[in-house]
């Protein structure tokens, strides 16, 4: 029950998060990504705002278990590869036509109309062929 | 403009913690394409009742501010549904390979200094920027 409770307040939070901040406006979204036209550095204070508490949120859970149990995540890899680096690029490209990322792209259900619902949609079908992609990847780079 | 950053500021803070409450209680990193992904391909079914749970947050709340605070959030979201969806398939499928996005890899990777969340940031924001270069400035299709 724990665990559910602190999902939601996560979520919440999340997602309130997104709102206030204007990152369920792809208009401001894209507007980040817009170097050469009318750039707005918006974003750059979000991320700054949420990478604070998270930072500390790390230092915290050193030596601590978490308050529902289980396990905090093992230590960060250090090695890059071929899916982690063409997977972003991907969706980085999907990031900037549309100006939704997965978070703001579920909140857009309550605000986005059918686009949000289009959008949704196609990335949750992507989702469910991801895996044979990173399969194919994996693959590849295995035999490479 | 100022008003602006003090709003992206606060939300950010709140994003954040809802990270921190993520970790610090369930001891999971908060991915957004991580939390949806496992629910879609069944390889989150064991956690599901907690995926749905933080899910119903981030669909609720902005909801409740619409519907009882400020009106419903400002959005441009495309009408080109070609865009939409093939916009739709790559965050799907780049997010699932690259097994993170904006929140996994961007919020709660680089604040532990991740050297792959640090990557996966750097290449989607340059596919991002080079995307609305070439299709906004240099084709404007976007």
């Amino acid at each position: 029950m724990l665990r559910i409770v602190l999902s939601l307040t996560a979520g919440g939070l999340f997602g309130g998060g997104l709102m206030l901040s204007g990152m369920t406006d792809t208009a401001r979204v894209q507007g980040w990504l817009d170097i050469f036209g009318r750039w707005d550095p918006t974003l750059a204070f979000v991320m700054g705002g949420a990478l604070l508490p998270m930072a500390l949120a790390w230092r915290l859970a050193e030596g601590r278990r978490p308050a529902a149990g289980g396990r905090f995540p093992a230590p960060p890899r250090a090695e890059l590869d071929q899916r982690l680096i063409l997977g972003s690029l991907l969706f980085g490209i999907g990031w900037g036509l549309a100006g939704l990322c997965p978070g703001p792209a579920m909140a857009s259900l309550s605000y986005g109309g059918w686009q949000g619902a289009v959008f949704l949609a196609a990335m949750a079908c992507g989702m469910m062929a991801a895996p044979r992609l990173s399969r194919h990847l994996d693959r590849r780079a295995a035999n490479a | 403009m100022d008003a602006e950053w003090i709003r992206g500021l606060a939300g950010g803070i709140l994003i954040g913690l809802g990270g921190a409450v993520y970790l610090l209680g369930n001891g999971r990193i908060m991915g957004a394409s991580g939390i949806l992904g496992g629910l879609l391909d069944g390889s989150g079914r064991s956690t599901a009742v907690e995926r749905l749970a933080f899910l119903a947050g981030v669909f609720t709340v902005p909801l409740l501010i619409g519907t009882f605070a400020d009106g419903t959030p400002e959005t441009h979201i495309t009408s080109n549904a070609a865009v939409l969806i093939l916009a739709g398939l790559l965050v799907g499928v780049g997010t699932r390979a690259a097994n993170g996005c904006t929140s996994g890899h961007g919020v709660c990777g680089i604040s532990r200094l991740s050297l792959r969340g640090i990557a996966a940031t750097a290449a989607f924001m340059f596919a991002g920027i080079l995307t609305l270069a070439v299709m906004r400035r240099l084709l404007g299709v976007i």
